[in-house]
């Protein structure tokens, strides 16, 4: 086995066109397990921990650029308040050893359908920044995933960062499992409300082939929302409205039955944490319209 | 390869490490430092706990490589002298030790908890200890020495003032 330890981002995409089938290596939280169990074992490897400008994040625009190797750790801590989200399922990652060492880049570089990162970013509309020797390329986090553990990084790629809006509103994420730490999803779900361009976001997790948006939940709420003027003057929304969302956003997941759930009780959970969340996001968003 | 770090204070260099070798596998197999338990060699038990830089992470999922030119902490560094650390000494007064093979990475993660919150409370120990498996004790003496070696540090500080 190859070891490759670049010291900037130049070196680091250099290396990868002059070895395509490096494998990188972030946090190792997902890597190491596949070496360690000898499940797969890479002709050579890039470490990408030396790289200071995968751990950087700033201001882009409108936009927060956060590099790819920035932990879940430091996400909580720096960024909580502005990416509540995506904040909330860094904390349910795993234990405070794996937050601190795994990254956003190495779950999207995973493309687990039930990496916890993915739905918050895909309700926040998140962006991700694909580079090579060859150029910059920003992709919508929606059109990342292609299939289950697979994504759409060509072979002499890396992963950057990720883009994504500050919260303009209340954001939400739940998440099922056996425990309240180190549990790998039975299902989960991301709300975004964005009170600015009167938008729902929504992502699922660990109930289709890759996570999901529930598209026609998102435009069912925003329709609640204008029609009742309710952005303006926010009462209390419908509980059959209410019914009908988690309808729609159980309807767009596609589950299987596994070890971990089956098909049916991913759909009833998915349900129920679309209505709980947007209850808690609705709530708060109505106490900020008060004060 | 070669893998060049500093260990417990002491610079150490280690020849002829495979690759794709673990820091646990370094520490334990190269460093003779047996103290971080290797138990499942996939994050899921804590019992290869060790700080590098500082910061908590699992031994097993550190490539070797990764740990190059770092500052490691293991179990074997935490007392000074002869006396045990007080997280340690806590451990065994609250019998929070049978088989011991989870104690290290406990008493590392316990460490790194108290450094961040001096006066945890029992949801905030759950919480930090949630990546640190035992298949003995139950926990709950182990959240007894976690309470205990919280107010004897406490007690140093002051009488250190
Ligand atoms: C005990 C345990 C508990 C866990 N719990 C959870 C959990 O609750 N939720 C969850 O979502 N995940 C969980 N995971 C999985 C893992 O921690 C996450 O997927 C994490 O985000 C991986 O990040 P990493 O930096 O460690 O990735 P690595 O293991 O370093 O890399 C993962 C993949 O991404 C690629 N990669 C990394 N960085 C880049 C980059 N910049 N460019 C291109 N490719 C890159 C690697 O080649 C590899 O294919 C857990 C893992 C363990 C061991
Ligand atoms: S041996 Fe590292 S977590 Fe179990
Ligand atoms: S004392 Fe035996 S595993 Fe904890």
């Amino acid at each position: 086995m190859e070891f490759l330890q670049p010291s900037t981002w130049t070196e680091a995409l250099q290396m990868k066109s002059a070895h395509p089938e490096a494998m990188p290596i972030a946090g190792g939280t997902d890597v190491m397990v596949e070496i360690n169990l000898d499940r797969h074992r890479p002709a050579s490897i890039l470490d990408l921990t030396r790289v200071t400008e995968l751990n950087q994040w700033g201001a882009d625009g409108e936009f927060l650029r956060i590099g790819a190797g920035v932990t879940y750790t430091r996400i909580i801590g720096e960024l909580g308040d502005r990416l509540p989200g995506l904040a909330m399922a860094s904390r349910t990652v795993g234990s405070p050893q794996i937050r601190n060492r795994g990254t956003v880049g190495g779950n999207l570089g995973s493309a687990s359908p039930a990496g916890d990162a993915h739905p918050p970013l895909l309700a926040t509309d998140a962006v991700v920044e694909l580079a090579s020797v060859g150029g910059t390329r920003r992709l919508p986090v929606r059109e990342f995933f292609t299939g289950p553990k697979r994504n759409a990084m060509k072979q002499d790629e890396l992963i950057a960062a990720f883009l994504v809006s500050p919260a303009k509103g209340p954001q939400q994420f739940s998440k099922v499992g056996t425990r309240n730490a180190m549990v790998i999803a039975v299902c989960s779900f991301a709300l975004t409300l964005d009170p600015v361009r009167k938008h729902i976001g929504t992502g699922i997790g660990s109930a289709a082939p890759t996570p999901v948006i529930a598209d026609e939940a998102e435009r069912f709420l925003e329709g609640v929302l204008d029609e009742g003027g309710l952005w303006e003057k926010p009462a209390s929304v419908d509980a059959s409205a209410l019914a009908r969302f988690g309808e729609l956003v159980a309807a767009a997941a596609k589950p299987i039955d596994d070890v971990r759930g089956t098909a049916a009780y991913r759909r009833h959970a998915l349900a129920v944490m679309a209505r709980r969340s947007f209850g808690w996001a609705w709530d708060e968003y109505r106490t900020k319209a008060s004060e | 390869m070669k893998i060049a770090c500093t260990v417990n204070g002491r610079a150490r260099t280690v020849d002829g490490a495979w690759e794709g070798e673990s820091l646990l596998s370094v520490l334990r197999d190269r460093m003779q430092l047996p103290g971080s338990k290797n138990a499942c060699e996939q994050g899921e038990c804590g019992s290869c706990s060790v700080y590098m830089d500082g910061v908590l992470v699992c031994a097993c999922l550190v490539l070797g490589g990764q740990a190059n030119d770092r500052t490691i902490v293991t179990i074997e560094g935490l007392a000074t002298g002869t006396a045990l650390h007080a997280v340690q000494q806590a451990f065994v007064e609250a019998g929070a030790v049978q088989c011991g093979f989870c104690t290290p990475g406990l008493v590392v993660a316990t460490h790194d908890l108290l450094a961040r919150f001096p006066e945890p409370s029992v949801m905030q120990i759950r919480e930090a200890l949630a990546g640190n498996i035992c298949r003995c004790t139950g926990y709950a003496k182990i959240i007894d020495a976690v309470q205990l070696a919280a107010r004897r540090i406490a007690v140093d500080e002051h009488s250190a003032r």
